[in-house]
């Protein structure tokens, strides 16, 4: 263990930077999917055709095609333990149940993890690029990039009326999934949300939780992602994503303004209490972490708190979860004991924030 | 019963949630479900697109009267049936979609409110394709000219026709 890149930092270096409206839109993500002529899709490959795909792949990404692309990575899934394939799931580079079903599963990963592209999922290839903050174009072009590379050296499954065939017919067509994950505190505490949920989904968009499909809106923050895949070009189903997200954004920054001028004490409170419980806790799970990490960074954002950098927010909100955390600790943990080096390892990191800006004010 | 969410169309999805011992009856019709699909939460075996889609299928066995043909079709290729697809909401091949290819206008109408693909295209198979999709564009214009007797355009829109089908023929040669 520890000798993939990748296990070395909870934040990849493509999250560090600050993208455009980073305030609200966390980040940005682009998946295209993709099935190779000649094989059935994974879910009905025998191994010996799982393997042939990802021998055609791995071969096909060592072409200096995809190399001049910067810096890569090959990871056999096989080669992984489970904790570090949860580490990958929680820094959102591969799907939950690629990690726990694929066969013959590879992740094509590139040095700033910003690019990842996923061998025998449910498709043969999801090629997956993310960016900071609110990129919807420079990310698909991105991944468009990588789709070309990979076009140069593999057949790809189209038809010329139904597009590139996946396995689901809810991807085909483009195999488009375009995504941004918003931070919506301020919505969701003057409880407009379900209303704006409601109005997402009736313009053909869905609503997810941080980790795909199925899951919870966990910390206030919401995946906002196109439904339809087909007959709508790629640059529509991004400019539709753009403009919804857009006004997404006008109306948590509308709620945030009349946050401020309300100026409600109990507003503030939950600000400071959850920065108190952070600063001090010695047992916090992971659920009540990110509620926590939510309120300070919306109080950061707001302007009551200060010193306080939201990348150091941003980190805990990854560092925090379950299958990091035990990376950190370099053991399997117990419930109990997780959740005690979790509270240990925030106290830590607020307090070293701390000193660094006090340190820069003397 | 209609459905709880548009109240307009009748509800021809029901199913019950139990969360924490709190339960709640959702009956919705099929274009709600499918709206709402995604936003309610579940585990890996709760209530996911991929049930969403077997829903939608059984229902539409239940509005032919149950006709057992199209459930014995089966593609040549993979040896997947309709059966199986209509269960678990996932191809086996490229070739399903040709061999389910009547089965499945109806179905993608359905999710994505349209049938062909209008985006991007793979380079390597690309050239000829792009033709033919800027040849199928264009006539359909000049069968729009014609009906509106404005037969001067018509006719210019058959000779760009034209124009495009020899030069795809000398890059072809």
């Amino acid at each position: 263990m520890g000798t993939h890149e990748f296990m070395k930092q909870p934040v990849s270096d493509w999250m560090k930077a600050e993208g455009p409206d980073s305030d609200i839109v966390i980040s940005t993500r682009v998946r295209l999917a993709r099935n190779i002529t000649g094989a059935p899709f994974p879910m009905l490959c025998t191994n010996f055709q799982a393997l042939d795909v990802f021998e055609k792949v791995e071969h096909a990404v060592s072409l200096p095609k995809l190399q001049e692309l910067g810096p890569f990575e090959w990871v056999a899934l096989n080669d992984l333990d489970p904790l570090e394939k949860k580490a990958l799931v929680e820094k959102h580079l591969i799907s939950p149940n690629f990690a726990s079903e694929a066969r013959y599963g590879a992740v094509f990963l590139s040095a700033n993890e910003s690019i990842s592209v996923m061998v025998n999922e449910e498709d043969h290839l999801r090629i997956q690029c993310l960016s900071s903050g609110f990129q919807l174009s420079e990310t698909f072009q991105k991944a468009s990039c990588i789709d070309d590379a990979i076009d140069s050296k593999l057949e790809y499954a189209f038809d010329e009326k139904c597009g590139y065939l996946t396995s689901c017919p809810t991807n085909v067509g483009t195999g488009m999934r375009a995504s941004v994950m918003m931070h919506l505190p301020a919505l969701v505490l003057m409880k407009q949300i379900n209303h704006m949920v409601h109005a997402v989904t009736q313009v053909g968009l869905a609503v997810r939780g941080i980790y795909g499909e199925g899951s919870e809106a966990l910390g206030n923050l919401f995946q906002i992602s196109n439904q339809i895949t087909l007959g709508q070009s790629e640059e529509e189903i991004i400019e539709h994503l753009y403009q919804v997200a857009s006004q997404l954004i006008d109306h948590e920054r509308q709620a945030r303004e009349r946050m401020l001028q309300a100026n409600n004490p109990r507003t503030i409170d939950r600000i400071f209490r959850s920065l108190g419980i952070l600063s001090h806790a010695y047992i916090i799970d992971s659920k009540e972490a990110l509620q926590r990490l939510s309120d300070v960074r919306l109080g950061v954002d707001m302007g009551y708190i200060s010193g306080l950098s939201s990348g150091v927010l941003k980190e805990l909100m990854v560092l925090t979860q379950p299958g990091f955390l035990q990376v950190e600790a370099g053991s399997a943990l117990s419930p109990e004991e997780r959740d005690m080096h979790r509270a240990q390892m925030i106290r830590q990191r607020l307090d070293q924030a701390n000193r660094e800006s006090t340190g820069k004010q003397d | 019963m209609v459905c709880q969410d548009c109240g307009k169309r009748p509800s021809t999805l029901h199913f019950t949630k139990i969360v924490n011992g709190e339960k709640s009856e959702y009956h919705l019709c099929e274009a709600c479900a499918r709206e709402k699909g995604d936003v309610i939460p579940g585990t890996p075996n709760g209530f996911s697109i991929h049930n969403l889609l077997s829903g939608l299928m059984d229902f539409e066995s239940v509005t032919k009267g149950a006709s057992k043909a199209p459930q014995q079709l089966r593609c040549d290729t993979c040896g997947l049936t309709y059966l199986q697809f209509s269960k678990l909401g996932r191809f086996g091949c490229a070739d399903c979609y040709t061999n389910f290819r009547h089965k499945l206008e109806p179905l993608l109408k359905r999710i994505h409110g349209n049938t062909s693909h209008n985006g991007k295209i793979p380079r390597r198979i690309g050239g000829e394709f792009r033709f033919k999709r800027e040849i199928n564009r264009l006539k359909l214009l000049m069968m729009q000219a014609i009906d509106q007797e404005e037969f001067e355009r018509a006719a210019q829109i058959r000779d760009q026709v034209r124009a495009i089908e020899s030069q795809w023929k000398r890059e072809m040669s």
